[in-house]
């Protein structure tokens, strides 16, 4: 039963793929539309979501201690000692990411029916979508790293495939090769400290490491800098896939597909198998301070960094992308700090409300005619009401008010930061410092978009196809919208099939955080087989402590709140003030000018050295060497031809010669 | 049997030898493709004697044996070689070998 996660979505991905690339890719052949490819996917993932479902109340049913299903498929690689096999494990951490995956995955499905209503070839999304899917579940359920790997380099094909969709524009193109890019620099620190762990353990498979891990006498064999290697080496990885510094920069970029894709990568799926990692290895990385360490100060810094980089955005999806970083980055601090579990718990009510928050701004975009810029938007609460009830909610959780989801599980976090033995009070502040300055960029957006005044021109909205061909709906400008059941002109409110995801999303998001309550927390019972519960003894702090942090965090998402809000109700004031620090938003708005550095300092000597290499190397030896060869064979030819007189007397005379001196070896041995 | 009165066999290989090399020399020095081809049986009877002339020295029946075969071949290969050498006449107007350069085009 357990196959049946992974392979209903290849069966929809193959399905859509063949049918794309045999039947619709012909010259000629009836554009099918999304509505019945978009459906093959979404009954695809949403079997699958039943089945994961039915694998976790089955998980429900057992002790803590056996709390895990196991399929073996086929033995995949036998070679010496190693002998791999193709099994799928589903234990109390995995099924929470199925659970997510393929839940969060079938409402993005859905909504991508209505989104992708005037792409000219819906098929090859959503064959990619559901390959995504497969891909993601592959990386979550395998039973050893090898197959971790193959999902986790799965993702990072599809997330180029995906985000280089409308690959006819160069710049989504680009994104799509620099997303796949970094995330190979990534994957070879992942699979160097996958290399580690099988020198140093001699097995792949979780179950056995996780077995060897408990073993005192073993661990203690392994010298603790090659552990801190490791982990360092697999964290390496994780920045890779999970965008954290020094390799965050292609998530942003990634904002060039489709905002599903969006949705997808960066609130379901890809960006959390760094956490699954880190969580499913927690034993290996509690071993190495240093590591631990690494991650929490990372995971702090790209918190931080992109959170301010994301106040000077305009782009309402750069926004929400350098508000992803940024949450990563809390994941990884939380990971850092040995609170794996409020890590994870994380992923859940981040997977809830920002997937809500891409799709609302998908709508968003998708209602404004393909605009972007918050700027140039305002107004919308009266024009989408759902969008807008649905986003308030994702707003108020991203800002970590209570009772939201992101309240609990942020809260949680700064609290292991504080205290826990990991932990450090500067820590702390930075998490608060970004929690301020998340409630601050988010309110700036929300208000921006759905607040005030609209600034944009009505009027010229209906006509404005150019900028769609611009923005790669290339068949848009032929249909008409008419066709499609829009109101011939102006914003509007999307289809159905894109707001009941963004209702579910909200409520999810309202609810998400009861699973982990503090100090009744369901979440750190369900995953105590996996992660290991704290010792609350170990902590530095008390109770009182923990309510009064709460409350901190809370009073500061509120003022931070009010200020933005009380800022951009006066937006000539809020462009005097920018123009006041001017200098400062302009570093923010290019990003601290780290992609500037990065060409600089990596992406031009890279090309340098290529160019010098193929003038020095290729041009001037290798060519000149193949090039000789051809020359030498050449003038040979030309020697030997003059033998060929074509004379059939010089012919006999030459046969003459060789029966000679044949038959005068053979006779004499010469 | 009677050895007195017959050839002595080194004259018998001799001649054969002569008559192979004339073949051979005619071969090799002919420019006429007839002329050629009526070498190369000169050749081939040359040898058939030597083959009878040493069956007979040896009392081995396999050098005889040698001979039908040969012939046989030869027959068939003058059948060909002669239709060849029509057909050519007919496309080039020629059987001088110095103006047939084929192989060499």
């Amino acid at each position: 039963m357990l196959k049946w996660i992974p392979l209903l979505p290849l069966i929809g991905f193959t399905i859509n793929g063949f049918w794309y690339a045999l039947i619709q890719c012909r010259p000629g052949a009836k554009k099918a539309g999304a509505t019945i490819p978009g459906l093959i996917a979404t009954l695809a993932i949403f079997g699958a979501f039943l089945i994961s479902v039915k694998t976790f109340l089955e998980l429900k049913g057992m002790p803590a201690e056996g709390r895990f299903v196991e399929q073996h498929l086929f033995n995949w690689i036998h070679v010496g000692d190693l002998d791999l096999k193709m099994a799928l494990r589903v234990d109390s951490l995995s099924t929470l990411f199925t659970l997510v995956i393929t839940g969060v995955g079938t409402l993005i499905h859905l909504y991508s029916i209505g989104y992708m209503s005037h792409d000219a070839t819906p098929g090859k999304f959503f064959a990619y979508l559901n390959l995504f899917c497969f891909a993601m579940l592959m990386l979550v359920m395998g039973s050893s790293l090898p197959i971790l790997f193959l999902g986790w380099e799965g993702v990072g094909l599809c997330s180029y495939l995906l985000i280089g969709y409308w690959y006819e524009d160069l710049e989504k193109a680009k994104a799509g090769k620099k997303a796949f890019i970094a995330n190979r620099v990534g994957d070879l620190g992942f699979l160097l400290g996958m290399f580690m762990i099988y020198t140093h353990f001699g097995t792949l498979e979780f179950t056995k490491i996780t077995e060897l891990l408990a073993r005192g006498d073993f661990i203690a064999a392994i010298s603790p800098a090659a552990i801190t290697a490791t982990c360092l080496l697999l964290f390496v990885g994780c920045t890779g896939k999970s965008a954290q510094i020094p390799l965050y920069v292609w998530l942003p970029d990634a904002m060039a597909g489709p905002t599903p894709v969006s949705a997808l990568i960066h609130a379901a799926t890809m960006v959390t198998s760094g956490i699954y990692l880190v969580s499913r290895l927690n034993g290996l990385f509690s071993l190495s301070h240093t590591a631990m360490m690494t991650m929490a100060v990372i995971g702090g810094l790209t918190a931080f960094f992109a959170a301010t980089i994301a106040i000077a955005q305009n782009d309402i999806k750069k926004v929400l992308a350098y508000s992803t970083v940024s949450q990563l980055g809390y994941m990884f601090l939380a990971c850092g700090v040995g609170a794996y579990t409020a890590g994870v718990f994380h992923v859940i009510t981040h997977a809830f409300f920002k997937a809500l928050m891409f799709l609302g701004a998908g709508s968003v975009i998708h209602g404004m005619h393909e605009e972007q810029d918050i700027l140039k938007m305002g107004g919308l609460r009266l024009k989408m009401p759902v969008t807008f009830v649905t986003f308030l909610v994702g707003w108020v959780a991203i800002c970590g008010l209570p009772p939201f989801s992101g309240f609990f599980s942020k809260d949680e976090i700064l609290w292991n930061a504080f205290a826990s033995p990991h932990g450090s009070k500067l820590l702390w502040v930075v998490g608060a410092v970004t929690a301020a300055m998340t409630a601050f960029y988010m309110t700036r957006m929300f208000y921006l978009t759905f607040m005030g005044k609209p600034r944009f021109d009505e009027s010229k909205m209906g006509g404005a196809h150019d900028s769609h061909a611009a923005h790669g709906h290339d068949d848009h400008a032929g249909h008409g919208h008419a066709d499609h059941g829009h109101a011939p002109q102006g914003v509007h409110e999307s289809p159905a099939t894109m707001t009941i995801p963004l209702v579910v999303l909200a409520i999810l998001s309202i609810v998400g955080g009861f699973i982990g309550i503090p100090h009744m927390s369901w979440l750190e019972e369900w995953l105590e087989p996996v992660i290991p519960a704290h010792d609350p003894a170990t902590f530095t702090a008390g109770h009182t402590t923990e309510y009064l942090l709460m409350g901190v965090s809370t009073l500061i998402a509120i003022l931070s709140i009010a200020y933005a809000w009380k800022t951009y109700t006066n937006l000539k004031e809020a462009s005097a003030r920018k123009a006041r620090h001017a200098k400062l938003h302009e570093t923010l708005e290019h990003k601290w000018y780290v992609d500037e550095a990065y060409e600089s300092a990596v992406i031009q000597p890279i090309y340098e050295m290529s160019v010098k290499l193929w003038k020095n190397v290729d041009v001037a030896v290798i060519d000149r060497v193949v090039l000789g060869f051809g020359r030498v064979s050449e003038w040979t030819g030309q020697a030997a031809r003059t033998a060929q007189t074509g004379s059939i007397q010089v012919y006999a005379v030459m046969i003459l010669i060789g029966l000679a001196l044949s038959l005068g070896y053979l006779v004499r041995g010469f | 049997m009677n050895t007195e009165n017959l050839v002595a066999p080194w004259v018998v290989q001799s001649f054969c030898a002569m008559i192979f090399f004339i073949g051979l020399s005619g071969v090799l020095v002919r420019r006429n493709i007839l002329v050629i081809l009526m070498c190369v049986e000169l050749m081939l009877n040359a040898v058939n004697l030597s083959f009878v002339a040493y069956a007979h020295q040896l009392q081995d029946m396999g050098g005889q044996m040698a001979v039908f075969f040969i012939i046989v071949v030869a027959a068939a290969e003058s059948a060909v070689g002669l239709g060849l050498l029509i057909a050519m006449f007919r496309t080039l107007k020629t059987v001088d070998t110095d103006e047939i350069r084929l192989l060499k085009e």
